[in-house]
């Protein structure tokens, strides 16, 4: 590539720039959305605009473009890299800068099943929420989840599986937080394309999300409600 | 279809594409004359939600020509939809989770799940059509940076061998070296598919 084939991203103005760092998360691109990060943040935007306007909300319209079958699962996998990308260099400033964190959640693939992508773009757009991610990985027994929920203290468990065999282990994680008492301490969130609603009613989680942005809203939405509760009973 | 020539035809297999060839070899080898065969494309494999549709629109169709229907397909993560349309149509379907089980024999596979979870499997078919099914629509063709991504997770590649045919086993050990997993052969035969087949 020549340099003037380059487009230079540094002329543009701010809305102009976000709108191509979106066609850019889009496709993939990620030294351009890196310097597209960096860029807003030398203009002295907040680093959590930087990632809500410019990362998520490009994730998001990757998104829904996936989920009409307008884009497949590499696309996705070049899109969710490139944001990885951006939020590397913005992950140490929103420490600093105190971030809002709305809630913690841990999230893990069940046992036997080894499918991942799913589950890791939830942990990513739970963080870009704002969410504590804490994600424990794949094939995890009921032993590994609740002793991260032992560990972490989170308000919500997210489970994944993508497989007909391994979706009904979910089940017995959420048994065996009833048995301890557990269950009631926790917003079971549950997904993998091949649940449904009415599975994760049977199973008794709180809510099914058929993908990433469904699981962001569900979660705000829960943690809404957790914090309007009336904490005395008998009302 | 040369509706013409199949009128002796009175019992339909409705199939995965993935299924076809052994299919077709287990209804010359069982001289199963009668049995027709009408395959759907196996790129639904990547689409699941797409399959219990497709397979109910196959069924609506072949009805008023057969006496009998009946569906090749594993649940094939389609989450209960195909299992649904088949239970309205009082159609039976293979049974199994997927191909992989039904090959290998399912008490053998529900076994061995837990041994084989660093396992990636292949077919006869996959091990065939590997380049276009596997490699070029996971993109890594284009972007063969994605490799570990998709199979980090990973150590062998299995590869479940319906027939002996030395051709296959070269592009199965192929594939493997290009996931750069390390390679096994078992092989499995026709598994549940030749008793499925059989009783038609
Ligand atoms: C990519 C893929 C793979 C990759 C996985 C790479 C990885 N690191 O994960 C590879 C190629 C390695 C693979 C392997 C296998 N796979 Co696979 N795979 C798929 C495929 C095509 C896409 C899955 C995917 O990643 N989608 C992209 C992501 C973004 O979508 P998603 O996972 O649905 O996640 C979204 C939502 O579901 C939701 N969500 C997901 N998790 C969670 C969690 C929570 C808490 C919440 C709230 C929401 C949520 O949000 C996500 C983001 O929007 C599916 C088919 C399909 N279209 O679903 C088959 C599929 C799941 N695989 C299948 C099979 C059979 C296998 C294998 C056994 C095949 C083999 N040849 O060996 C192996 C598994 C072996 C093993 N040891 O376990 C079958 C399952 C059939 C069944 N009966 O269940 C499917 C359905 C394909 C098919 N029809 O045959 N697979």
């Amino acid at each position: 590539m020549t340099d003037s084939d380059e487009l230079d991203l540094n002329a543009l103005g701010d809305a102009e720039l976000v709108a191509q760092m979106h066609d850019d998360l889009y496709d993939g691109l990620k030294e351009e959305v890196e310097d597209g990060v960096n860029i807003l943040l030398a203009r002295g935007w907040q680093p959590y605009r930087v990632l809500t306007e410019a990362l998520v909300e490009g994730m998001r319209i990757v998104g829904i473009d996936f989920r009409d079958g307008i884009l497949f699962v590499p696309e996705v996998l070049l899109s969710a890299g490139a944001m990885k990308g951006g939020m590397v260099i913005l992950r140490p400033l929103l420490a600093e800068t105190g971030a809002p964190s709305v809630g913690k959640m841990v999230i893990g693939t069940v046992k036997g099943d080894i499918h991942d992508i799913g589950k890791n773009l939830v942990s990513m757009m739970m963080e870009g929420a704002g969410f504590e991610v804490i994600d424990i990985g794949i094939n995890n027994p009921v032993e590994n989840f609740l002793a991260a929920l032992e560990e972490h203290k989170p308000d919500i468990l997210g489970m994944s599986a993508l497989l007909t065999t391994t979706m009904p282990y979910m089940k017995t994680v959420i048994e065996t937080l009833q048995e301890k008492g557990l269950r009631d301490d926790y917003f079971v969130l549950v997904g993998g394309a091949p649940l449904s609603e009415e599975f994760s009613r049977a199973i008794g989680a709180d809510a099914y999300c058929r993908d990433a942005a469904v699981t962001v809203e569900t979660a705000k939405e829960l943690m809404h409600r957790k914090h309007n509760q009336p904490s005395e009973v008998g009302s | 279809m040369a509706a013409a020539e199949v009128a002796q035809e009175t019992v339909l297999i409705i199939a995965c594409g993935a299924l076809a060839r052994e299919i077709l070899a287990l209804k010359r080898a069982n001289r199963l004359d009668h049995v027709a065969l009408q395959c759907l494309p196996a790129e639904l494999h990547n689409r699941p939600e797409r399959i219990a549709g497709a397979v109910e629109r196959a069924i609506v169709r072949a009805r008023p020509h057969y006496e009998r229907i009946s569906v090749a397909y594993g649940e094939c993560g389609t989450g209960g939809a195909l299992d649904r349309v088949l239970r309205e149509e009082k159609i039976e379907r293979l049974e199994g989770p997927h191909c992989y089980a039904f090959y290998s024999g399912l008490d053998n596979f529900t076994g061995a799940a837990q041994g084989d979870i660093d396992a990636f499997f292949l077919t006869d078919f996959l091990a065939r059509h590997f380049d276009k099914l596997v490699y070029t629509a996971l993109g890594l063709d284009r972007h063969p940076e994605l490799r570990d991504q998709y199979f980090r997770h990973y150590s062998r590649l299995v590869y479940l061998a319906q027939s002996e045919d030395r051709d296959l086993l070269a592009k199965a050990r192929g594939a493997a070296r290009r996931l750069r997993l390390k390679f096994e052969m078992r092989r499995t035969g026709y598994g549940e598919l030749q008793k499925f087949v059989a009783a038609l």
